[in-house]
């Protein structure tokens, strides 16, 4: 009987060896959908959000689950179309079934989407940078990024502070850079900042000296940069060779978060100021600073994963995801109850800043998630 | 601080418009070359460009080679895609219509972008100056050294091209194959050598605009579309299939921009570059330099 006492041991082995599993499916997993601008123009936002989400399954899942159960995130890509973004929400929610959605990456998709889930009642937090999406507040709409009016404050509060007023604007015709104008100029008269000239450029634009040129004829004192690259790094590079980086500060968006834009510009980038989210350089940040630790965890893992520098768009999905988490793990699968969790996250310390929410903010990010850093021997600087 | 006054702004302007000028005339002349020797309009141009520089990166950066080595090789490598392309997608469609390869070459656009993209990523790249970054001084105005070679690069290519279409046999040929190529093959000019060599040389010269553009405005895979349709505007405006009408309709065009954006606003630039286009295609259909006549008897 040697056989079937052989048999007996090797069920029981079995068992023994895939029962954490066997629990984990015993629970029914928390489906969570995600809709990211993977391919298509935006392919920059939605594929670090992409990666970023399934780095969270695998986290969380390794971890154990949220409260035994697994999580299911289930990706689909909107190629940053509105219709396409509307068809893939409405899948997510119907045939899915599930529990929250985030994304999508591009303000204009997310804007098509907000009426299908206000519609179906389904937390949802956007991964786009656009006001309009939660002002005036929707009841199921939140978002993770940090809007540009607090980029803009952000900017022109370090210009006050070493006494400069006068700004000229160079802004590219992207909707990033349109969106960053209409800001920059509707801010500065609440803030005495003088807009003294507004220059605007294509986003394959291969030389901005006119723009540049017509600027060091004005007598302002910083040139505001809004825009996606390569015009960053152009402007820069034509800022330098004009000679005007005695005469002008350079300041560049949010946007410029990114250490090949610094390489990318040989040199030029010296001396440049930029807002920028702390997670791009959650590596210096003091010890005490409350995002360090999550930023900088995040940071090494995803660096370690994909083999690619992180940027802050993927840590958008990622504090949205880990909201989620927390929510789930406080409330369970109830979607009302998720919704009024997340409008009251106090003082979550994600990568794109500390989130404060309310009734009134359904971003809960102020100014004070930018930290002004300048570039300095190629790398970044705190400004003390 | 030195004072910027008028004229040092006007110079600047002047000087960046040339240098913009120079790169859509160098991608217009190189649509003159296949439309001479074919007829068809190579929408694919502007990857010879994007080609061009995304090679001399890879050779400069990544292979360490040294500039004018690079330089010699990308050539050599974006003309090897010519004639592939000229090989494999024309040559065996020759007795096709001229608009069915000109879509041909479209789709050839499509491709050549999708490969430069999974083969050198989505980002953008760039390639040091070839002499130095240090701005001259010139009449208020600086110039960039990488300007100077722009522009010197630009008029050594129109001399040489027009050597070479004038004083060579095979460039002559070429211009007889250009003109009428059915007398050209009666007096035993080989056509489709010629047709080859067009693709040949016109890569080429996108090589060359990709190289010199791209220490001033780093170069991504999807740049190509954009340097096309202003290359192409220079070679309407001056007349397609004429060789000196695309070079002046070139700097035309980028005065235009540098002036408009500089002097009136930089948000029009290219609309005002665009209407002064239809302009002169309204009061003159056959472009600056081109003759009613000729373009008659062309098919496209």
């Amino acid at each position: 009987m040697k056989k079937s006492i052989l048999f007996i041991w090797s069920f029981v082995l079995t068992i023994v060896l895939i029962s954490p599993a066997a629990i984990c499916q015993a629970a029914e997993p928390y489906k969570i959908g995600c809709v990211f601008a993977i391919t298509g123009p935006a392919s920059f936002l939605g594929e670090p959000e992409r990666n970023s989400a399934k780095m969270f399954e695998e986290e969380v899942n390794a971890a154990g689950g949220i409260n035994g159960h697994a999580v299911k995130v289930i990706i689909y890509d909107t190629e940053g179309d509105a219709t396409k973004a509307k068809t893939r929400v409405e899948r997510l929610i119907r045939k899915d079934n599930v529990l929250a959605i985030v994304g999508p990456s591009r303000s204009g998709t997310t804007m098509a989407v907000i009426p299908v889930v206000e519609k179906a009642e389904i937390p949802f937090i956007s991964c786009a940078a656009s006001i309009k999406i939660v002002e005036p507040v929707k009841k199921w709409v939140f978002k993770t990024p940090q809007t540009d009016t607090s980029a803009v404050e952000a900017i022109y509060t370090h210009m006050k502070k070493d006494g400069l007023t006068r700004a000229a604007l160079l802004t590219g015709t992207t909707g990033f850079g349109a969106g960053g104008r209409v800001q920059l100029k509707a801010v500065a008269p609440k803030m005495g900042i003088t807009i003294v000239a507004d220059e605007v450029f294509g986003p394959k634009d291969t030389s901005l000296t006119a723009q540049l040129t017509k600027i060091r004829g004005t007598d302002a004192q910083a040139i505001i940069g809004w825009t996606i690259a390569p015009p960053q790094v152009i402007m820069l590079k034509n800022w330098k060779q004009l000679g005007m980086d005695k005469k002008f500060r350079f300041y560049e968006s949010h946007g410029f978060g990114s250490k090949r834009y610094i390489e990318l510009a040989g040199g030029a980038a010296e001396g440049v100021y930029a807002p920028l989210g702390r997670v791009v350089f959650a590596d210096i940040l003091p010890k005490w600073n409350a995002q360090r630790e999550f930023a900088l965890n995040y940071k090494t893992n995803y660096e370690k994963k994909f083999k690619s520098e992180i940027s802050t768009f993927g840590g958008h999905a990622w504090d949205a995801l880990h909201m989620l988490r927390i929510a789930l793990e406080a409330v369970g699968p109830n979607k009302a109850k998720i919704r009024d969790y997340l409008e009251n996250v106090k003082g979550f310390a994600g990568t794109g800043g500390i989130f404060n929410m309310s009734a009134l903010d359904h971003c809960g990010l102020d100014a004070s998630a930018f930290e002004m850093v300048v570039v300095k021997d190629g790398k970044w600087a705190l400004i003390d | 601080m030195e004072d910027y006054g008028f004229l040092s702004q006007l110079v600047q302007y002047i000087l960046t418009g040339i240098t913009l000028g120079s790169i859509y005339a160098i991608v217009g002349v190189g649509f003159n070359i296949i439309y001479n020797a074919t007829e068809i309009i190579n929408f694919a141009q502007g990857e010879f460009v994007m080609l061009g520089g995304l090679v001399m990166i890879t050779l400069v950066n990544f292979a360490h080679l040294p500039m004018p080595l690079a330089f010699l090789l990308t050539v050599i490598i974006v003309s090897l895609v010519g004639l592939l392309i000229e090989r494999l997608a024309i040559f065996p469609l020759k007795e096709s219509s001229v608009l069915r390869l000109v879509i041909i070459t479209i789709a050839l656009s499509i491709l050549i972008k999708g490969l430069a993209m999974f083969t050198w990523g989505k980002q953008s790249f760039a390639l040091r100056s070839f002499s130095g970054d240090t701005p001259i001084p010139f009449l208020g105005a600086s110039v960039i050294p990488q300007t100077l070679w722009i522009i010197g690069i630009t008029v050594v290519l129109v001399i040489l091209l027009s050597i070479f279409f004038s004083r060579t046999i095979i460039g002559k040929a070429m211009s007889a194959c250009a003109d009428n190529p059915e007398a050209a093959s009666l007096v035993g000019i080989n056509t489709q050598r010629m047709v080859m060599l067009a693709f040949m040389l016109s890569a080429a010269l996108g090589a060359v605009a990709g190289m010199i553009i791209t220490p001033v405005a780093l170069m991504e895979y999807d740049r190509g579309a954009l340097l096309a349709l202003k290359g192409f505007g220079a070679c309407i405006l001056g007349g397609l299939g004429n060789f000196y009408g695309a070079v002046v309709a070139g700097i035309i065009l980028g005065l235009i921009e540098s002036l408009g954006a500089g002097l009136i606003s930089s948000g029009y630039k290219d609309a005002m570059a665009l209407a002064v286009l239809l302009l002169v295609l309204f009061i003159k259909p056959s472009g600056l330099f081109g003759s009613a006549e000729v373009s008659k008897l062309k098919k496209f």
